[in-house]
């Protein structure tokens, strides 16, 4: 999907389904946009580049050219190479999403607004219960980098769904992704030569497989359930275990020296990490996804384990270190 | 952690421990030094290719029962000799609440009441400890607390484990308990806001009380550096006997008997939705727990002929 394109189903019912997604762009976007096109009752799906859909005009005409009855909006990026800088990547997050609810709120036929978020917005802290339910208070907000801006957009949502309360807000926060063509600093990090480890501590990680994070995406388009609802595979693997699993040895680092070498290893271009992705892979992060499987309906078909293999599979990942282990 | 050194001192640790291992075992027993070395060589694959299960608590059961269990058993059989009793008052299935007094300023005695269920349950079972935020802010500490089963002490989290089946323990005490002066051995501090009676009776579980005796006595603290506790941010620092007089050698808890009294369990079933919520349920159920495990102490202190026998 290239552009602001848009595709019409020629003979279609005209009372079907109109659904935008915006941020179609990205691997998650493209797989959303087909299967929602697999699925019957839709008018037509309109895709937009997170990049073209910023800027106020553009997205306020995107919406009164569409006319959609639901919004998808996957715009939220955590790689700051790829938003063109940190501050880019705030610009467009945060000033992005506020535009684009801006455009929604005079969108007459807007029943449907489902919101790409992320677990990040629970931080990570030592002091927090093993698992994040949605109504968990985070210890410790984050404070830089993609957790903040992602719970900046989550409070313009809210504020969103105040005002508009004709239509069904859900947003789904997702724990990292892996499967097959997904890119993201994570993976990067974990599947480096040799995986800095903080010394010390062993994170407890949680991975949803991209096709499992789509379903999730297209119940919430098609179903109207408002709410906010973590979507993660079941499970989850301490670090140590992970790079055993994928083969890869670990050298630990100094946990004062941690953040440092965070920004040494992103300046570096190796791993494009935010401060807030360092403190996941020292505190790690597990989401309870009880909600989403009793109100979406949804059910994960690859555990953390299995969603990690089935990415390391796809990747071709081989062990570093031929016989050290027997691969994922 | 690096994989090779963990591995490596987990082989050790490993090799140490496999003749403990196999008498808690009997199956492996007649297999010799052969089945011995066949199983150390099979848990150290599973470590090095990741070939295990972990929860999404971060219990690891095969690294604690092969191997930080097998670290403690010597302590709990030879060192302080622990006895126990009641036992069969742990359900053998099901979730369970097992409530404690806390004390010996090092919190030695949750992990040999740990070691108890494990070994000398008829069903073996792992206990999951609620442990205090500290535990999780400190390296290694935070870490291999979590991998035996241990987490944060917190409602969430407790409810989760009892609603999952599992034998939550709990000492309501907290710091004021394990590291109260020697004077105070053997009297239950304030048990807290009774968070873990609200926990057993929304998941329906019944509550078990246990008493610790022995455990007192192991570091006896007979002064508090508090502006050093502060600086290095502990809720204490114990000056015993022998800490730091005698230097790392003051670090050895003294060689105390204990018993571990496992009480009679209290239903919680049998009360309305409400009834976590209910203050003045909750309050006289706590004050209950207490007053039992209170009993049970100066009982069991009344028989007990020596501290060290």
């Amino acid at each position: 999907m290239t552009g602001a394109g848009r595709t019409r189903a020629d003979g279609e019912p005209s009372g079907g389904r109109r659904v935008l997604v915006i941020g179609a762009d990205s691997r998650l976007g493209a797989s959303v946009v087909e299967a929602l096109r697999e699925q019957g009752r839709i008018r037509f799906v309109a895709g937009a580049d997170g990049a073209d859909a910023s800027g106020s005009p553009a997205i306020a005409r995107l919406i009164a050219d569409t006319d959609p009855d639901t919004v998808v909006h996957l715009g939220l990026e955590p790689r700051p190479s790829r938003a063109g800088g940190r501050a880019a990547m705030k610009e467009r997050n945060v000033i992005g999403t506020m535009q684009l609810l801006a455009a929604a709120s005079k969108a007459p036929g807007l029943k449907r607004l489902v919101v790409k978020s992320s677990g990040a917005v629970y931080g990570c802290a030592p002091r927090d219960p093993a698992l994040f339910a949605e109504d968990t208070p985070p210890h410790l907000p984050p404070t830089s980098g993609y957790g903040k801006d992602v719970a900046e957009a989550e409070g313009y949502v809210r504020g969103f769904a105040r005002r508009r309360p004709d239509v069904a807000v859900s947003v789904l926060r997702f724990a990292p992704f892996a499967g097959p063509g997904v890119a993201s600093p994570l993976l990067d990090y974990l599947t480096l030569p040799v995986v800095p480890t903080v010394l010390g501590y062993d994170p407890r990680l949680q991975f949803v497989h991209i096709d499992d994070a789509v379903r999730a995406l297209v119940l919430a388009a098609l179903g109207g359930h408002p709410g906010t609802y973590n979507v993660a595979g079941d499970g989850a693997m301490p670090l140590s275990q992970i790079t055993r699993r994928l083969g890869r040895p670990t050298v630990p680092v100094l946990s004062f020296g941690a953040a440092f070498f965070g920004s040494l290893i992103r300046r570096a271009g190796i791993v494009d990490f935010t401060p807030d992705q360092v403190a996941m892979v020292r505190y790690g992060r597990v989401l309870d996804t009880a909600r989403a499987k009793a109100r979406l309906g949804w059910e994960p078909g690859f555990g953390t384990a299995d969603a990690l293999r089935a990415h390391a599979e796809a990747a071709g990942l081989k062990a570093v270190v031929p016989g050290w282990t027997k691969g994922y | 952690m690096a994989d090779g050194p963990e591995a490596v001192a987990d082989a050790t640790a490993d090799e140490a421990e496999a003749p403990e291992e196999a008498a808690r075992t009997p199956e492996r027993a007649p297999g010799g030094w052969e089945a011995k070395a066949a199983g150390a060589v099979a848990f150290l694959r599973r470590r090095v290719t990741g070939e295990y299960e972990v929860d999404e608590f971060g219990f690891d059961p095969d690294l604690n029962d092969n191997v930080l269990m097998g670290v403690l058993r010597p302590l709990y059989d030879k060192y302080f000799r622990v006895e126990v009793s009641g036992i069969e008052n742990v359900p053998a299935e099901g979730g369970a609440l097992i409530v404690a007094n806390h004390s010996g300023t090092v919190p030695v005695d949750a992990l040999m009441t740990q070691v108890a269920l494990l070994d000398h349950h008829p069903a073996h079972r792992h206990l999951r400890m609620l442990a205090a935020d500290l535990v999780f802010t400190l390296p290694f500490v935070g870490e291999l607390s979590r991998k035996m089963g241990h987490t944060l002490a917190c409602n969430p989290d407790a409810e989760r484990l009892l609603r999952g089946g599992e034998v939550v323990a709990v000492f309501p005490e907290g710091f004021k308990g394990v590291g109260k002066p020697f004077s105070q051995r053997y009297r239950l501090q304030r048990f807290g806001r009774g968070g873990f009676v609200s926990a057993a009776l929304r998941t329906g579980v019944p509550i078990i009380p246990v008493s610790i005796v022995g455990a007192e006595e192991i570091y006896p603290k007979i002064a508090d550096l508090k502006p050093l506790a502060r600086l290095i941010g502990l809720p204490y620092f114990p000056i015993t006997p022998t800490f730091p007089l005698l230097g790392p050698l003051g670090l050895l808890p003294l060689p105390t008997k204990w018993h571990i009294a496992f009480g009679e369990p209290i239903p919680t079933t049998g009360y309305d939705a409400s009834a976590a919520d209910d203050p003045l349920l909750v309050f006289d159920l706590t004050d209950q727990v207490r007053e039992t495990i209170q009993d049970t102490l100066y009982r069991l202190l009344l028989q007990r002929r020596s501290v060290f026998f």
